[in-house]
């Protein structure tokens, strides 16, 4: 191999000009490749965080009420007509040992009980609606990063606190310390303090939510002990569905993981990872067709070469890899310019760009962006690489 | 004998081509010839004749159509491409008219390649090996130019070392001085018949000029695709 891979070299540097430009249009292909790989990447990453910064990955609620329609007698035609169950608000039964189940299943890394339900938050003549959302703090904090969203006061419930958000702070003219009376209808309502002011960046939350302590949230919405949601973290994201299919089988209860939630977001990363993977393939393909074509005229340019080669006892196989490894290396040094160059994007966008969000660079990227640009510089070298090893010595060197 | 050691032989070596179809035209028509070691012989004839056909069955480059070529005793005719081109490798050295050097070679390099694509990277013995052919070719001091870097004269003595360097034991030139003005081609033919009783390496020359074929110790002529004479004339060696 020696000798071939010295062979290849020597014959790259000979031909410097042209080596240097199909160098050159590798490069911008893979730095195209690398770069809007790691953007679309970032992208993803952005909204995946975004949308889980504010919801669990699966959420798991009582079953919904439905109409008990008894079968029909057999050889029977039955026409229902049916009003769909008006979804009061129910309590998950036994709760605290589904949460014992959830805790102790594999792949999922935190649970936290939860009572949600509407209610008005009034101070003085102002009214809003809000979603009074009872929580068990340590265990909320571990499915959602609440403590990283306070902008202002302490993150506490419990003993009459709430911690609120944002633009409901403003809408009600509420300050910390402030008093906001809660109430939840039938008579049930209680006065609680403002102990802290949160920013999601999510305007529904940050106007409607207001965080109180589990059994506060209880009273208000007469649901004593019990709790409406359990809110679950799995370990890898993209399993949330089969986990909520998974809870849903194990405790008949109805578990939608995030994915099914967000059906629209999950459509949209698809298609911008089938639109990355087409700009890679395209990429593979142009970078494949110059090197082909730059061999297939070096193999031309060099017949007589290659036929006194063949003539001193060069071997077929050997003619072959001669032309394999040219290939190969015009793609490994082409994309390692190229990944160098896509880099160097990355970091200018992350650093001088629009700072929209933040870029990471997947370890594995550049590796796999050079791997595909050498493949595809062996292969396409394939078709010069095979002419050059079947040339009859003697017409080569006719010339 | 050493000298009378047989390199080659063929036996009713017939080439024809297009095979099979109505243009079907052979070119030889039956060759029987015998190379030895000492053997330094011009194969000549006009134009069309069939020498450079000749030339490349003996070089095992091309495939013969009928009879059987023997190298070293090695019958070569049902070989395969990898075979032949071991046994090429090996055995025989090729000049030709256009020196044809890798360019992007130096000199010494060139000297280097048919032993580096059999053996590999090149030992420091062989090595040795190259640079004092290059001294005997007179280009000691230019081992390291790149053959652009070298006049017609120069290239092909360069071409003479490579054809050298693994020791065959036939050498094979194809019009080597057929580019080259007089006093370069006498220098040629005189490097030729030095290597051949310097290494034991028959050569056989394909030739125009009439006064180097003159020079040679056997003319062989061919005619038509045919042998018409084969002379030895050993006094020209004695008379140098």
């Amino acid at each position: 191999m020696w000798v071939e891979a010295t062979i290849a070299m020597r014959f790259l540097r000979q031909g410097r000009a042209q080596t240097t430009l199909i160098l050159l249009g590798i490069a911008v292909g893979v730095a195209v490749v690398v770069f809007v790989t790691a953007i679309i990447g970032g992208l993803q990453d952005n909204l995946i965080d975004r949308t889980l910064g504010t919801q669990s990955h699966i959420r798991v609620e009582a079953p919904r009420d439905v109409n008990l329609v008894a079968p029909a007698p057999a050889g029977t035609l039955q026409l229902v007509l049916e009003d769909p169950r008006p979804q009061a608000l129910r309590p998950i039964d036994n709760w605290l040992e589904v949460q014992d189940v959830l805790d102790g299943l594999p792949g999922i890394t935190a649970v936290s009980p939860v009572v949600s339900g509407p209610a008005f938050g009034r101070r003085g003549q102002a009214l809003e609606s809000v979603a009074l959302v009872g929580i068990d703090l340590e265990r909320y904090l571990r499915v959602i990063a609440l403590d990283e969203s306070m902008v202002e006061g302490r993150l506490e419930v419990g003993s009459g606190n709430a911690v609120i958000g944002r633009q409901l702070a403003t809408d009600l003219g509420l300050r910390l310390g402030g008093k906001l009376r809660l109430e939840a209808g039938d008579g049930r309502d209680a006065v609680v303090n403002v102990a802290g002011i949160f920013e999601l960046g999510v305007r529904e939350l940050d106007s409607r939510y207001v965080y109180v302590d589990l059994k506060q949230a209880q009273s208000l919405l007469a649901l004593p002990g019990g709790v409406t949601v359990i809110d679950v973290t799995v370990e890898d994201l993209f399993s949330a569905d089969a986990m909520a299919a998974r809870v849903a089988g194990l405790t008949g209860l109805q578990a939608e993981g995030w994915m099914q939630t967000n059906a629209q977001l999950m459509n949209a990363l698809t298609s911008q990872r089938m639109s990355t993977n087409m700009i890679s393939f395209f990429v593979a393909v142009s970078v494949a067709l110059a090197i082909a074509s730059v061999l297939a005229v070096s193999v031309t340019q060099r017949t007589r070469e290659i036929g006194i080669l063949r003539a001193m006892g060069t071997r077929r196989a050997q003619m072959l890899r001669v032309f394999l490894v040219q290939g190969a290396v015009l793609g490994l040094a082409g994309s390692a310019i190229g990944a160098l160059a896509g880099l160097g994007l990355v970091w200018m966008f992350n650093n001088l760009g629009p700072g929209l969000f933040d870029v990471p660079l997947p370890p594995s990227l550049v590796p796999a962006a050079m791997a595909l640009a050498t493949v595809a510089g062996v292969v396409s070298a394939m078709v010069p690489a095979s002419r050059a090893s079947r040339m009859d010595p003697v017409e080569a060197i006719r010339g | 004998m050493a000298e009378q050691e047989e390199v080659l032989r063929a036996e009713g070596l017939r080439k024809s081509y297009n095979v099979g179809q109505p243009n079907e035209v052979e070119v030889l028509h039956g060759i029987d010839m015998r190379l030895d070691r000492a053997d330094f012989a011009a194969l000549v004839g006009p134009s069309g004749s069939g020498k450079s056909t000749l030339l490349n069955l003996i070089g095992l480059l091309d495939s013969p159509s009928g009879g059987e070529l023997y190298l070293r005793g090695q019958p070569t005719r049902e070989m395969d491409d990898e075979a032949r081109t071991a046994l090429r490798g090996r055995h025989i050295g090729f000049v030709f008219q256009f020196h044809h050097l890798i360019g992007a070679f130096s000199a010494l390099e060139n000297v280097l390649m048919p032993w580096m694509v059999a053996n590999g990277r090149p030992t420091p013995e062989i090595t040795d090996v190259a640079r004092g052919l290059l001294a005997d070719v007179g280009l000691e001091k230019l081992s390291d130019r790149r053959p652009d870097q070298l006049s017609g004269g120069q290239q092909q003595r360069v071409a003479i070392a490579r054809a050298l360097v693994t020791r065959p034991s036939l050498l094979l030139a194809d019009e080597p001085t057929g580019n080259l003005d007089t006093k370069t081609a006498a220098e040629i033919f005189e490097l030729l018949r030095r290597f051949n009783e310097q290494f034991g390496c028959a050569v056989l020359v394909v030739t125009h000029d009439p006064r180097l074929s003159e020079t040679c110790d056997r003319t062989i002529t061919l005619v038509d695709g045919e042998i018409v004479s084969d002379e030895s004339h050993p006094r020209s060696r004695q008379s140098r």
